[in-house]
């Protein structure tokens, strides 16, 4: 079956170069266990991307909301003085808690492309490959991830507009990427949890709406935990949001922060949301 | 684990007793199916005989709640990455991610397959080039005509080399140019790579034409099963009919569906699962 390979286009620049069937013939090697995560996390992720370079719509369409935040509560807070923000501008302040709240809208409203998909019949078909379904939803958690970092990185241009005085240390930049991604690995999790439960995007499409505002407001995103009720604070230490507002807030601006335990309760949280939306993701492929 | 493998090549499929219920719906009842080595299997019937769920049960995806399923000797229900790692699957509705361009697309499943990154570009072109996708290949999905969203999903499962490619409705909804274009695809990329294939369809000049063995599935499992030629005569030699007017493939197929088998025709249960199916499929 396999005779000469006819000399495989070394550079597939021209036209139509004459593809044989040779490699068709064989089924790849499997890879180690151990590389199959970081594999199909990689693939997820490459998929995510591409879809932004082909329509970066929603990338610009999403700016909005972030930038009307920044500029109108932020400048006019920073003007009344009334939250007490340990000395900096109140625009700089909330800067880190806006990148926060656009990388979770991002992520919540994720499972709503699962539920998109399994109706396309595109989940199905992965399903069917070689990719347990921890590792899928792992995939797919990294890729809203990734689709937030983006969606970060425009708000951190637009607060860096504003004035606000950011660090650029690369290290640390680094690390709130780190942090944005996690943080929205979990809430893409919730997200592809809930959609296992109601299965139908217009459903998700309300629990979404239902569960960002509290989260937001019941953050540290907007005001310090210290000016809230304590029935609110203690709300807040169980929001992962509060965690990765405090960790982008110390490492941006390099105000006092938790950033160990930032860090180990929002791993902790996606790992959590990892285990329960695999668990659910047989209800999306019956 | 597979006491009967190694003695002799394990069947493509072998279903044995296979039984899936949704709620109160019984979709397979007791399914025994066994598709050999390298042949072009039709699994056919009327709409909501369960060929679907069958086949999801084959490819992993619904579990196996009665019965035993093997995929070369493998066990669906127990082995169910070494039985993905055999698989081309294409599901009744179109499905490429009209997001991403056809060679994206291939690109993925190559990826969620283990294709070594050196000979991932090559291999997806071979397999965009297999379905002559190959001028189309970076035009996004979502500009593609039915007929070239079949032919890339046909690349996509082809692209990881699988010994088993299954087919639900693979030209459903398609023009008969397209259609014939995407049996001539298949038949091409079977004759060269050896590969079985498990097809359903509801046209039965398909059946008949490219069809090495067929089984007619009624209300969750078998009930006639041969080449499409034994079947017609079976059918002939039943009817009387003369050696020159044998039946035709639909005959049978009308002969099996609307046979006595049929006693609870029309009543609510038809028209649900009607209505079900319409849902879906619309
Ligand atoms: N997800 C589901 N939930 C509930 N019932 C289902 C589901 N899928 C299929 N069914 C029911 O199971 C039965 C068999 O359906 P199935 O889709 O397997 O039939 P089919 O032979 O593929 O039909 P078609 O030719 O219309 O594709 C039908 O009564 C259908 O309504
Ligand atoms: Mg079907």
């Amino acid at each position: 079956m396999s005779e000469a390979p006819a000399a495989p286009p070394a550079g597939s620049a021209d036209p139509a170069p004459a593809h044989g069937i040779d490699l068709l013939l064989k089924p790849p090697r499997p890879r180690a266990a151990w590389r199959l995560l970081p594999a199909r996390v990689g693939a997820m992720c490459a998929v995510e991307l591409q879809k932004l370079r082909h329509d970066r719509t929603e990338l610009y369409t999403r700016a909005v909301q972030p930038a009307l935040w920044l500029l109108i509560f932020g400048q006019t807070f920073t003007r009344i003085r009334a939250i007490p923000t340990g000395g900096i501008p109140y625009v700089d302040y909330l800067a880190p808690g806006i990148i926060a709240q656009s990388a979770m809208f991002i992520a919540i409203f994720y499972g709503i492309q699962i539920i998109w998909e399994r109706d396309a019949g595109i989940l199905n078909k992965l399903l069917v490959t070689p990719t347990p379904r921890s590792a899928l939803i792992t995939g797919k958690a990294f890729a809203a991830g990734v689709k937030s970092l983006v969606q970060a990185v425009v708000v951190l241009l637009i607060a860096a507009l504003l004035g606000v005085a950011l660090t650029w240390n690369p290290l640390k930049l680094l690390a709130v990427a780190a942090i944005v991604v996690l943080g929205s690995a979990f809430f893409s999790c919730l997200s592809m949890t809930i959609a296992g439960i109601v299965l139908s995007r217009d459903r998700l499409m309300g629990f979404g709406q239902a569960i960002t505002m509290p989260l937001f407001f019941g953050s540290n995103a907007l005001y310090p935990v210290s000016v809230m009720p304590g029935w609110l604070q203690a709300a807040s230490r169980a929001n992962p949001l509060s965690y990765e507002v405090d960790a982008l807030r110390g490492l941006l601006l390099g105000t006092p922060h938790h950033l160990a335990s930032d860090f180990a309760v929002l791993l902790v949280a996606a790992a959590l949301g990892v285990t329960a939306a695999s668990a659910l993701l047989g209800r999306l492929a019956r | 684990m597979t006491r009967d493998t190694g003695r002799r090549q394990a069947d493509a499929v072998a279903c044995t007793g296979l039984a899936h219920a949704f709620d109160d719906t019984s979709a397979v009842d007791g399914l025994d199916l066994t598709v050999r080595p390298g042949e072009v299997f039709g699994l056919l019937g009327p709409n909501g005989a369960g060929k679907t769920t069958a086949i999801r049960c084959i490819t992993t995806l619904l579990p196996v709640p009665a019965g035993m399923v093997r995929v070369f000797g493998h066990d669906a229900a127990g082995d169910r990455m070494a039985v993905r790692r055999l698989l081309g699957y294409v599901p009744q509705q179109l499905s490429a991610d009209a997001g991403l361009t056809g060679r994206e697309n291939v690109a993925l499943f190559a990826r969620v397959f283990d294709v070594p990154r050196r000979e991932r570009a090559e291999r997806v072109a071979q397999a965009l080039a297999a379905v002559d996708l190959a001028d189309a290949a970076d035009r996004l999905a979502a500009t593609y005509s039915g007929g070239m969203v079949r032919r890339l999903e046909l690349a996509q499962a082809l692209v990881s080399a699988p010994r088993l490619l299954i087919l639900d409705e693979p030209t459903i909804g398609l023009d008969p140019i397209a259609r014939t274009g995407v049996w001539e695809h298949i038949g091409a990329v079977r004759a060269a790579t050896g590969m079985t294939v498990l097809v359903t369809t509801h046209y039965m000049d398909e059946a008949d034409q490219y069809c090495d063995r067929v089984a007619l599935m009624h209300r969750g499992r078998i009930r006639a099963l041969g080449t499409p030629a034994e079947l017609r005569e079976r059918l002939g030699a039943r009817r009387r009919a003369a050696p020159g007017a044998l039946p035709t493939l639909e005959d049978v197929f009308r002969d099996v569906a609307g046979s006595g088998l049929d006693d609870e025709a029309g009543d609510f249960r038809d028209v649900r699962s009607t209505r079900r199916t319409a849902r879906r499929v619309g």
